[in-house]
């Protein structure tokens, strides 16, 4: 059963995921972006992080994407399918991101160099969901060991914050 | 005897099975006797008869209705988006309905086969998914309104995303002193801790009621935070291009907003199904079915039975009710906000009050822990009047004329500008 749902979710992640990018209607993209996020918290929940999950739709799908549509709205992006995605250097510089992703996934996957030697193996991590529950083992390392990285994020946020409504804010004489 | 264990196996299914119909058939029901609700009430409050044709005191009319909106022309703008314009109302609707199956809704019922829990689906992360699910609610409304290709329609569903990411912040805000409290997001627990508290949440987490009051009525797009839909204003806002059962499932996605919020402020602020006395408590406890702890903290078994289970679903259903009543009180009786005060409220008082207020109860609860208060009836006293100080404050600060100013007020400062005196010749002199 899980097997059958992880790959309907998965399909579904893959082929929006796809429609992002072959879309002509900025508002199209969206919503597949939307469908997309929405299918990886399905996985999410299969994988039994129920708050990764909530977290996810939350975040992403119910406040960033919201944001993007107010945008896309405003700037009326939506009804004259213009060109306006940058060819060239631009799609260069996003295929060698993503290259560079999927490799350090494969590495760590195939069970290569340890990339990422603060992460526990499988087994550690399911004896700390046991222990802590899914909240507990995001929850306590964040706040007590990555407390310090946790708080300069919060603050980088903030002074991206007070820096757009600088820009932004008319000059009043 | 029953065995006190929860249902499994077939009979689990068919329970649940069972629940989802009846729960989704009754959320529909109610939502349509909300709307003969409401306007039975608007005109009472008018000195209007309202609805008195169809049926005994009109109770048939939300079927006349349903009737009605199937039976009228859809109507489908040429300048439309067509497959968005069709999409609309169905993400509107939907999460209107998914909300409620995380909501407890009575005391475990005990059959022959085991307990049943009375709640559709008891997820580990029962708030969050109700917080999940309100936020995906904003798509139904802000793509019709693009896909209409309406000016009216497209400043409603602006209006919509930008006043609902707005108190969606402070919604959040407001539920986590609950959460503080509880220990734990399911929604059965914040049930069962109330019990546990002898208090129910309305007292110690007073602010956090009104805080989560206000956030439903501006998430639920009710009056006074009707800007998505102002008649006067917009027409009437996302929906002015739809006709027929599309406009229909606008309708029922805000009601069923409605009864989900009604049944979201019974549940975490006035105790859910609980009713008074403890002679209900029931919560599972590493798979026991309990009733509390005695003095030296061993777990008393719970005894549940089913017309324990009737009862606590009609006490359910009067809070919820009322709830919904207060919902068309308040439409009917205060006059809608400006936009530019919507947006004050939400950003300038109820966020900082809100983060202000997860701090005090914080700090309380810390104070209370470090000096040996344990959680019950001593710990609820406090900080009920903790909060009472909060609530006070906030409803002082917030009275007429300090932040918020009637539209009609005058300013006090600025005296009108006189109008110069003109010395006019008279003629033939």
């Amino acid at each position: 059963m899980a097997d059958i749902l992880f790959l309907v979710f998965a399909g579904i992640a893959l082929g929006s995921a796809l429609g992002v990018v072959l879309g002509r209607s900025p508002v199209a993209s969206l919503l597949f972006m939307v469908m997309t996020l929405a299918s990886v918290a399905g996985i999410y929940v299969l994988l039994e992080a129920h708050f990764l999950a909530a977290i996810q739709v939350i975040v992403y799908a119910g406040a960033i994407m919201v944001l993007f549509m107010f945008v896309i709205m405003l700037l009326n992006l939506g009804h004259d399918y213009q060109r306006d995605i940058r060819g060239g250097a631009f799609a260069l510089v996003a295929f060698a991101v993503t290259g560079a992703m999927a490799g350090l996934l494969a590495r760590r996957f195939s069970g290569g160099a340890e990339l990422f030697p603060f992460l526990d193996g499988a087994d550690a991590i399911d004896a700390a969901l046991a222990e802590k529950g899914a909240l507990g083992v995001i929850a306590e390392p964040l706040f007590t060991t990555y407390v310090v990285p946790f708080e300069i994020t919060g603050i980088l946020l903030l002074v991206a914050i007070v820096g757009a409504l600088v820009l932004a804010k008319h000059r009043v004489s | 005897m029953e065995m006190l264990e929860p249902i499994s196996g077939f009979w689990g299914l068919a329970a649940s099975a069972l629940k989802v119909l009846g729960v989704f058939t009754a959320v529909m029901v109610v939502v349509a006797y909300t709307t003969l609700a409401e306007r039975k009430i608007s005109a009472w409050i008018q000195d209007r008869s309202g609805p008195n044709r169809v049926g005994p005191w009109g109770m048939l009319q939300p079927i006349a209705d349903g009737i009605k909106n199937f039976l009228k022309e859809e109507t489908m703008p040429g300048t439309a988006n067509r497959f968005y314009f069709v999409l609309g109302p169905m993400l509107a609707i939907i999460p209107a309905l998914m909300t409620f199956a995380v909501i407890p809704f009575a005391a475990p019922l005990p059959t022959p086969w085991g307990v049943v829990d009375m709640i559709v689906a008891d997820i580990p992360i029962g708030v969050l998914y109700v917080l999940a699910l309100s936020s995906l609610g904003v798509y139904g409304l802000v793509i019709s309104g693009w896909a209409s290709n309406n000016k009216y329609a497209f400043l409603g569903s602006l209006r919509a995303s930008a006043q609902m990411v707005s108190y969606e912040v402070a919604l959040g805000l407001s539920l986590v002193p609950v959460l503080m409290l509880v220990g734990n997001v399911t929604l059965t627990q914040v049930v069962a801790q109330q019990q546990q508290l002898d208090f129910w949440f309305a007292f110690p987490l007073s602010l956090g009621f009104i805080l989560f009051l206000i956030s439903a009525f501006a998430e639920t797009n009710r009056l006074p935070f009707d800007m998505p839909e102002a008649e006067s204003e917009l027409v009437t806002g996302y929906h002015t291009e739809y006709s027929s059962m599309k406009f229909s499932m606008f309708f029922i996605a805000e009601y069923g907003h409605m009864v989900t919020a009604s049944a979201l402020m019974a549940t975490l602020f006035f105790g859910g199904w609980d009713l008074p006395g403890t002679w209900d408590d029931a919560f599972w406890w590493e798979g026991m079915l309990i009733s509390g702890f005695d003095a030296a903290g061993a777990p008393i078994m719970a005894n549940p039975a089913w017309w324990k289970t009737v009862l606590t679903l009609g006490g359910f259903g009067a809070k919820v009710a009322f709830f919904l009543f207060f919902y068309i009180w308040v439409r009917w009786t205060l006059p809608r906000f400006r936009y530019d005060q919507v947006m004050t409220l939400g950003w300038k008082v109820m966020l900082p009050v809100s983060l202000a207020y997860v701090m005090i109860v914080a700090g309380t609860i810390l104070v209370l822990d470090t000096i040996g208060v344990s959680y019950g009836f001593t710990f609820g006293l406090v900080l009920t009047a903790v909060s009472g100080v909060c609530t006070a404050g906030l409803l002082f600060f917030l009275d007429r004329d300090r932040v918020i100013k009637g539209a009609s007020v005058p300013t006090r400062h600025d005296r009108p500008v006189r109008m110069p005196v003109v010395e006019v010749p008279l003629s033939g002199d």
